[in-house]
């Protein structure tokens, strides 16, 4: 048997040269006398060793990263293929405390299987889900998801089982499954890894939605920026429709579920999901007002189901394993685990699945190993662009959504960016309300026009005109945009702001005292 | 392919399905780099759409261009992830390499840079989109190695 090697085929590790490194081997091992059997998985999500080579041992997979083309040479020279020792070896990959320690469970598969193939899906526990599902009434399946606690991982944490159980009781026949993949905050990439990683799990969890509301159509909203994710989930969707886990008649139902992608084009505004459902019909991204919520009135005026990947893709390990499997992780009302991804300046970015109930600190610190350049991290940003900037003070705080919301923080999608004591948080308030104005829909004023103004305002405290009254000002504009926004764009984008003013006055260039001053 | 062959593939392709004025812009653009403005009444009678409707769509995305960018497009990511690992520096680097602004192309015609808002490579940042390439951990010796491909093939 051929020497079997695993070699990413993530965007990520081939944006830092994983395909030259899997070439490379390949040629070593010809001009060798060695062929190898090269494998391309999904990234083990370890990205600060990327690009990651693995081999197979007795063993297990033993771990090189990250590798080079021109270390590869010496990787032959060192027994690699036998697991040997080299100054790039971590042992067995499962054993590396970053691996080992997380409770991997939506990610169950992802690095380990080749994303493509549907037999290794199978093989590894995949439509165990949607058999069951099948065999359930709709009802006591959604009973199921309910029981289970899931919330949407996009940001909003609404519970999923309630969602469907509004989508399941409106009058048919014409309804919707649509997920959203605009992955737009920054410091997040948990959707695009399990969507080049494990696509058929996505696939798999939207089949079960469509199963139990009575959809027959879903699409993927896929952001542009994302060509990898998009060849493989297409190249998916081919797969599981030829080989009929797609299309009519699943497994003997009698059920049909037909699944398309379709590209968004740079609009960060469509991850909202209103926004979304008119770009999906061919329209500008505006927001709509709501109620009706998109579960009674969604995609072309019918009733729809709409959720983040990472929701989708925890659906099936709960209809695999039961509700009170994926219960028994979490704590308070936050139940199961959340795939966290570290980023920005931190020396082990990458994800890391765990139940809620962890603590910042535990991530930055155990998992991420402190900040790439050394210094200490000053602060974080959780929960995209329009999430608050974090200080240190605040690192014990456990990750749950009530608790991070009582303390004026948020969970969101799970993406975690660290800054150190070089990074000028006051450029960051500012660049907030610049995005904000950048990307705003238009339609409500308080988000249209407050944030250019809030961006105005900012610039003025900065240097020092009439700083007093225009801090005032800034906190008041902050106000009407929380409170008249039609949607989280408007209505968050102050939230990073406000966490400056208050934790990093200086950057402002204000005293504690002067940056808390309202009207 | 002609500007009007373009359009008409994409008409074809797209303009029956529902919600279908992405796709076919999408189309238009990936096969020749950009939507005419001249194409606008064409697909709008297509979609039993009004022009304002079609030239508002393309206006509203920022992905959509309207006139040919150069041979490659160079995104740059300008969210938190990639400034907290210098992206503004890596934008400075960019500009005064290529002589450009963001949004504008380089005089010998090879890259025209854009601003992106996350590419989802956040713990290998500062990250860079070279047209469908992804690319990591970009510091100025990297950026001017990607140049260097783009400005190869002339």
């Amino acid at each position: 048997m051929k020497p079997r090697v695993y070699v990413a085929r993530d965007a990520c590790a081939l944006s830092v040269g994983a395909e030259a490194v899997a070439q490379a081997i390949v040629r070593e091992g010809t001009q060798r006398g060695t062929p190898i059997q090269l494998v391309r998985t999904g990234s083990r999500g370890m990205l600060w060793l990327e690009p990651l080579v693995e081999v197979q041992t007795a063993e297990g997979r033993v771990a090189y990263g990250p590798v080079r083309p021109q270390d590869v040479a010496s990787l032959f020279e060192a027994q690699f293929l036998q697991g040997g020792r080299h100054a790039l070896g971590h042992g067995l990959t499962e054993r590396i405390p970053y691996f080992a320690r997380q409770q991997r469970r939506t990610f169950a598969r992802v690095g380990r299987t080749d994303p493509l193939s549907l037999d290794e899906y199978v093989q590894n526990g995949g439509y165990m889900g949607l058999r069951n599902a099948l065999q359930m009434a709709p009802a006591a399946a959604v009973q199921t998801l309910v029981d289970s606690g899931l919330r949407g991982r996009g940001g909003a944490a609404f519970p999923t089982g309630i969602k469907w159980r509004t989508v399941l009781g409106e009058a048919g026949p014409h309804k919707f499954v649509v997920c959203n993949a605009d992955e737009g905050d920054s410091g997040t990439f948990s959707d695009r890894m399990i969507m080049e990683g494990d696509p058929f799990v996505l696939i798999e969890g939207m089949s079960i939605a469509a199963v139990t509301v009575g959809a027959q159509q879903g699409y993927v909203y896929l952001r542009s920026e994302y060509p990898h994710a998009e060849a493989v989930l297409n190249q998916a969707i081919a797969v599981a429709h030829k080989a009929g886990y797609l299309g009519d008649d699943l497994f003997g139902s009698g059920k049909s579920f037909a699944l398309e992608v379709r590209r968004g084009a740079g609009a960060y505004i469509c991850g909202e999901e209103t926004s979304l459902l008119e770009s999906l019909e061919g329209k500008r991204g505006m927001v709509r007002f709501r109620p009706p919520l998109p579960a009674v009135q969604g995609l072309f005026g019918k009733p729809t189901v709409l959720n983040n990947v990472i929701t989708f893709a925890s659906v099936p390990t709960i209809f695999a394993d039961g509700a009170q499997a994926y219960r028994d992780f979490g704590m308070g009302r936050s139940r199961g685990t959340l795939p966290f991804q570290l980023a920005g300046n931190i020396r082990r970015g990458g994800l890391v699945e765990l139940a809620f109930g962890l603590t910042l600190r535990e991530l930055l610190y155990e998992f991420g190993g402190g900040s790439a350049s050394g210094r200490p991290i000053r602060a974080v940003q959780m929960g995209g662009p329009l999430g608050a900037y974090i200080p240190e003070s605040q690192f014990d705080l456990p990750l749950d959504y009530e608790a991070c919301a009582a303390a004026g923080a948020m969970i969101g999608h799970g993406g975690i960016v660290a800054f150190d004591d070089q990074a000028d948080l006051g450029d960051m308030a500012r660049y907030a309300m610049e995005f904000c104005a950048l990307e705003s829909c238009g339609k409500c004023t308080p988000c249209r026009i407050g944030s250019t103004r809030a961006v105005e305002v900012i610039d003025k405290i900065r240097t020092g005109q009439d700083a007093p009254a225009n801090v005032v000002l800034l906190r008041d504009l902050c106000d009407t945009m929380i409170a008249g926004s039609l949607c989280a764009l408007g209505g968050m984008a102050p939230f990073p702001v406000l966490s400056v003013l208050q934790h990093f006055p200086q950057d402002f260039g204000l005293t504690p005292e002067s940056a808390v001053k309202t009207a | 392919m002609a500007p009007d062959d373009a359009v008409a593939v994409a008409i074809g392709l797209h303009a029956q399905r529902p919600g279908g004025l992405l796709p076919l812009l999408h189309e238009v653009q990936d096969r020749l780099g950009y939507v005419p403005p001249e194409a606008v009444a064409t697909i709008a009678k297509a979609m039993s759409l009004s022009a304002a409707e079609v030239h508002g769509v393309i206006r509203f995305y920022h992905h959509f261009r309207q006139a040919p960018a150069g041979r490659h497009v160079v995104r740059i990511c300008l969210a938190e992830a990639c400034q907290a690992m210098g992206a503004q520096r890596l934008l400075q680097h960019a500009r005064e390499r290529l002589g450009v602004e963001l949004h504008e192309t380089s005089a010998d015609g090879a890259v025209t840079l854009e601003p992106v808002y996350c590419l989802g490579n956040c713990a290998c940042s500062p990250a860079v989109l070279v047209d469908n390439d992804l690319v990591g951990r970009v510091d100025a010796g990297r950026f001017d190695e990607v140049l260097a491909l783009c400005r190869e093939d002339a």
